[in-house]
């Protein structure tokens, strides 16, 4: 029996030790905004969160998870009430999703990537973000990250909006 | 909230509303509404108005990120004149379809024929339902429909100043005999359609909401792995169940047909891992020793040989190639390509000997519900498929529904219980229908002056339609292997008037399976024609968009989106240092595209693209925005197979299994792309393949302009872009 932290919420699941979290996430948990694309993490479509880090839970064996690691997904993000986190939102405004199976990947990768950067350039973004998207959707998600960089900037540092 | 649902015996309506709602039930069962019988009432097959005035539009084609659901419903919308705020849609089922006559006509959604093949019926809807709607009124208040005016859903008797709503008049309405003359609106009017409205299926997308085919959860439900036979026209020869039956989770282990095995377990992690744990023996059959390279040389041969179907012929091309004061000549060939959809291949049936019902992500429910009848052995009447948002299509998913036949046959061998069948990526990566392969000779005769005098082009390879629709081959030829390159007309035709032409296709078939792959035999005939053109252009010392032009005055269309690239792009003025520019245009699926894109290459031979431009002329343009959006993705999934796309055959398999071996475009090798969007009128074009078509030519023309390197190989992948 594993003890598992997700979203803030301890799971017990009685599962093979080896079986990635991406299929406990899917398959014991019911959580299946995490997508299988690949198995050897190459896509980042089953990009989680685990203590802030993105990683490919593809790839990533239960039992190799830190005692009382605290685990991310997507459905974890949105704030109380189902507020949508500024980077859903700005994802949102920009209708980035095309067929949208990768996307739950790409705004986990990039919830991390501003948590850690929050003024990251466009090579950073490069770097931060492999996540494969085969509709295309690149230059979406890139203004996406942009504008929510900007979302997230706190609002003494936002420069002064003209009034209307 | 804790309710069991249970697939329906009844007809129902798979619906994206229903789909949001079965989320907050204990099981993720979508396609489940009441009874039809027993809900609001429809206007017509397209519209349901709802009396809180929610619209149901109704969806035929299949929504794969394309916007096609989007723009379908605002071509009905636009034409009923309801609010938009209030627009929800649902998918009628294909055995919906069948039982009334296919009241929704099509459901192929493939060649960029989702909204352009449809748009005439499902405005006709929309403008039906309006006016039956407001007769409803009329009829209430005994005035002439004349009288009435509507306007988001209120209708309105100005004389009286009285009105109501669609919510209110729609039972009445369902009741009247529906109009048989039905005027369309002029697109110039339109207030809904050709806005660049926001798609309607995003909110679940963002959360992890929205539950694709491979989400699928069902009371009982067990899942399943397959791995069919390496190596095509093989078959299973024997396995050893008892090896793996011990394991975890294990149901049960089974042969599925001639050619594959499956593992059914409780989760489908466990039956992947007593998959790979078991031992199966290949009868590999008669490909087993089948390589790229021997089916290259049976390609080559091709390229000289006396017999060829002829696709488009002015002149005699020979002869006046063998007068021409200069000849050029070049050999370019494409290879297979994989879809590589990010969904895998999946689907979950439930049979029993009265019925067969499968959910499936698929770009045609109707093929899909022709293979689950097949495999079931029931009657299409017994059998529906329920269609859930597809996590890419490409084309895959579209004329052959082999893991709709596997999960169908699984599930026959399991009475009673849902069966979940997910592909691994290692079996979608080797059993795809591949993009055909394709080898060209073009040779061409230039006059003193430059002027391309003739032309002779012989494409070497495979047919897609020998394999996949053997029927629509004429005498043997196989039509859409031309795309592009026919004789002027009003779809896929060549953009150049060439005096003396002669292009041919000696059909040579390997037994790697073909498949229609976005953008089609456009793809690889553009980087034939359009890099040849850059040579030819080379040849005769000209600017490559003077070139062109010289042999464009007979194509205006295809002209003004080169003109459009070339002007934005600064064709003609300095680039940046070290930027280099190529051009490409084409025509297909209806619409004229053009791009110019810039790149440089590094002293090392690194290939950066900088920029590209992109034009689109698809005659009306319904949703803008979102058509923006398919030209960008047209440039990832074309430059995608441009640079790195190569499935090669060893053994008789294909050897590329995962995206390790099989690399795509990254965010960091992704340009800038400037769309411009130019309808132009009077035809409707789609937009989500025909882009694909320029980015290589465009890129490799560029490639050339900055290196004097030509690659006629494809992919680039590692060849040498500096020869110093």
């Amino acid at each position: 029996m594993a003890r598992l932290n997700i979203n803030g919420k301890v799971h017990n699941v009685d599962v093979d030790p080896e079986t990635p979290l991406l299929w406990v996430l899917r398959e014991q948990v019911g959580l299946t905004g995490t997508k299988y694309g690949c198995g050897i993490a190459q896509c980042g479509a089953c990009t989680v969160h685990i203590d802030g880090q993105a990683t490919r839970s593809c790839a990533m064996p239960i039992a190799g998870l830190a005692e009382g690691a605290k685990i991310r997904t997507i459905e974890g993000l949105a704030g109380k009430g189902g507020e949508l986190h500024p980077v859903q939102k700005a994802w949102a405004e920009l209708d980035v999703p095309q067929c949208g199976y990768c996307q739950t990947g790409m705004i986990m990768a990039t919830v991390a990537l501003l948590d850690q950067n929050p003024t990251a350039n466009d090579d950073d973004i490069n770097t931060a973000i492999t996540n494969i998207c085969r509709c295309g959707t690149f230059n979406r998600v890139r203004a996406g990250i942009k504008l929510a960089a900007q979302n997230l900037k706190p609002a003494a540092a936002q420069p002064a909006k003209k009034r209307a | 909230m804790t309710q069991t649902l249970r697939p329906s015996r009844r007809n129902f309506i798979a619906g994206s509303a229903a789909t949001a709602g079965a989320l907050t039930f204990g099981f993720h069962i979508p396609a489940l509404a009441a009874d039809p019988k027993a809900a609001t009432p429809e206007i017509n097959a397209w519209v349901v108005v709802k009396p809180d005035e929610t619209v149901v539009v109704r969806i035929a084609r299949s929504e794969m990120g394309q916007g096609t659901l989007t723009g379908l419903a605002q071509l009905v919308a636009e034409e009923l004149e309801c609010d938009w705020n209030k627009v929800t849609t649902e998918y009628p089922t294909p055995g919906q379809n069948l039982a009334r006559n296919r009241v929704w006509n099509n459901f192929s959604t493939g060649g960029s024929r989702g909204i352009r093949e449809s748009q005439d019926y499902v405005r006709k809807g929309g403008a039906a339902a309006r006016m039956m709607l407001v007769q409803a009124a009329a009829d209430g208040w005994k005035v002439p429909v004349a009288e009435c005016t509507v306007e988001k859903g209120v209708i309105t008797h100005g004389a009286s100043k009285r009105n109501t709503t669609y919510g209110k008049v729609a039972a009445a309405a369902a009741k009247l005999t529906p109009p048989t003359d039905i005027p369309l609106k002029d697109p110039k009017t339109w207030t809904i359609a050709g806005k660049p409205l926001k798609r309607l299926d995003t909110a679940d997308k963002l959360t992890g909401k929205q539950i694709y085919g491979i989400d699928l959860k069902m009371p009982n439900m067990l899942n399943a792995a397959i791995k069919d036979c390496p190596v095509f026209g093989g078959k299973v020869k024997s396995f050893d169940a008892a090896k793996v039956e011990k394991m975890p989770g294990v149901k049960k282990v089974l042969q599925v047909g001639d050619s594959a095995v499956a593992v059914v377990a409780a989760t489908w992690w466990q039956a992947k891992k007593a998959l790979d744990a078991l031992p199966i023996v290949w009868d590999e059959g008669p490909n087993a020793t089948a390589s790229s390279a021997a089916f290259a040389a049976v390609m080559k041969e091709g390229l000289d040989a006396p017999e060829a179907f002829v696709g488009n012929q002015v002149g005699d091309a020979k002869a006046a190639i063998a007068g021409a004061v200069k000849k050029v000549e070049a050999v370019y060939s494409t290879p297979h390509q994989n879809h590589a959809t990010m969904e895998p291949m999946n689907a979950t049936a439930i049979y029993t000997p009265e019925k067969c019902e499968v959910w499936t992500p698929t770009q045609n429910g109707e093929a899909a519900l022709a293979a689950a009848a097949e495999a079931s052995g029931l009657p299409p009447a017994k059998c529906d498929v329920y269609k859930l948002l597809l996590g890419g299509g490409f084309g895959r998913r579209g004329a052959v529904h082999d893991w709709v036949r596997q999960v169908v046959t699984i599930a026959k061998l399991m009475p009673g219980t849902p069966i979940k069948l997910i592909w691994s990526r290692e079996e979608d990566m080797t059993h795809g229908r591949y993009h055909p392969v394709m080898q060209c000779k073009l040779v061409g005769g230039l006059d003193a002056q430059g002027n391309l005098v003739g032309m002779t082009m012989r494409l070497s390879g495979q047919s897609i339609l020998a394999a996949v629709a053997p029927a629509a081959l004429q005498n043997g030829k196989d039509p859409a292997t031309f795309q592009g390159l026919n004789p002027p007309g009003p779809e896929a035709s060549i953009g150049y008037t060439v005096p003396n032409l002669l292009i041919d296709h000696a059909m040579r078939n390997p037994h790697v399976p073909p498949g229609f792959w976005r953008g089609v035999n456009l793809n690889q005939n553009t980087i034939f024609l359009e890099c040849f053109m850059d040579e030819l252009a080379n040849a005769a010392g000209q600017d490559p968009l003077e070139f062109r032009r010289k042999l464009m005055a007979n194509s205006p269309k295809h002209l003004a989106v080169l003109n459009a690239v070339a002007e934005k792009a600064g064709w003609g003025k300095p680039a940046p240092a070290g930027v280099f520019r190529g051009l490409a245009q084409t025509m297909g699926f209806g619409s004229y595209v053009a791009a110019c894109a810039e790149v440089s290459v590094s002293d090392k031979g690194a290939l950066k693209i900088h920029r590209i431009v992109a034009a689109t002329d698809p005659g009306h343009a319904v949703n803008p925005q979102q058509i923006n959006a398919q030209v960008e993705g047209s440039f990832v999934y074309g430059l995608s197979a441009a640079l790195y796309g190569e499935c090669t055959v060893k053994n008789g398999r294909i050897e590329q299994e995962n995206f390790d071996s099989y690399p795509v475009m990254h965010m960091e090798d992704m340009p800038v792309v400037e769309t411009i969007l130019m309808p132009s009128g009077g035809f409707w074009g789609g937009v989500g393949e025909p882009t694909i078509a320029v980015a290589a030519p465009a890129v490799l023309n560029a490639i050339y302009a900055a290196t004097k390197v030509r690659i006629r190989q494809l992919p680039v992948k590692d060849q040498k872009l500096r020869t110093a």
